[in-house]
């Protein structure tokens, strides 16, 4: 597990290095659709953090799409599938 | 004759542990459908609410306490409104966390006083738990809710497709 170094900081002296910080938020990027394929090096970490709150505000609408469109579909649905999508799924 | 061997996920893995977990969950919010109404559009909405916090639960449960954001998550889905039980101690918890809410909304500074104030105030109301995280902590946690938001709007996406007509 990471060390954690963040905890000592009660004074507001942080003993995290700004290489650390760095590295956390070019793993962000990473993870983000949009700004992965640019130009890596150029994008600000300000940036980066902008484009992430955007991906996770997405994310949290995708999720209600689905569960409205899941809610609309079980109403019909046979309840006894639920054992074949688990099967379908693990492939 | 072809014989197709599908290649075997691995049981231990979020997606299936979270896929597991949901399933039961719908097949649960199923079974519980009145069979005049369940079309209804005030039907559907209820139907949509608990799907969507079972979603949510499933994923919390999947990543247990290991992640401070689905220690918050599962901590936040215990003293919903609709749980009468712990609904007094609730409260109390509530205050306290309230006040230590308050203290951590100074700007945050990296070590050459880089500062990410703004947009790491926004990611902190999106991320469960992410107000009384230091920057360190936050984007780490972020990374790990990013992976697996991802994986449960795959899951569900698949549960979708299958359903749909």
């Amino acid at each position: 597990m990471s060390s954690r170094r963040s905890r000592s900081r009660q004074s507001g002296g942080s003993r995290i290095t700004d290489d650390q910080i760095y590295d956390l938020v070019s793993k962000l990027q990473q993870l983000l659709p949009q700004v992965r394929n640019s130009h890596s090096d150029k994008v600000s970490a300000a940036k980066v953090l902008q484009e992430t709150c955007n991906y996770v505000r997405s994310l949290h609408r995708e999720v209600d799409d689905l569960s409205e469109r899941l809610s609309e579909l079980l109403a019909t649905a046979d309840s006894a599938q639920a054992a074949i999508i688990r099967s379908l799924l693990m492939q | 004759m072809n014989k197709y061997n599908p290649p075997r996920m691995n049981p231990s893995s979020l997606r299936s542990r979270f896929a597991t977990r949901f399933l039961r969950s719908l097949s649960k919010i199923n079974a519980k459908k009145p069979t005049a109404s369940s079309s209804s559009p005030t039907e559907i909405f209820r139907r949509y609410r608990r799907i969507k916090v079972a979603a949510d639960k499933s994923m919390a449960y999947s990543v247990r306490s290991r992640r401070t954001w689905s220690r918050a998550m599962l901590w936040k889905l215990r003293t919903r409104p609709c749980c009468r039980r712990s609904v007094k101690t609730s409260t109390i918890v509530r205050k306290t966390r309230h006040e230590k809410q308050n203290k951590n909304t100074t700007t945050t500074t990296g070590e050459d006083g880089v500062v990410f104030g703004v947009e790491a105030d926004e990611l902190r109301e999106l991320v469960p738990g992410g107000e009384a995280m230091d920057l360190y902590n936050l984007l780490d946690e972020t990374a790990h809710y990013i992976k697996c938001l991802t994986t449960q709007v795959q899951v569900m996406k698949k549960i979708a497709d299958f359903y749909s007509p």
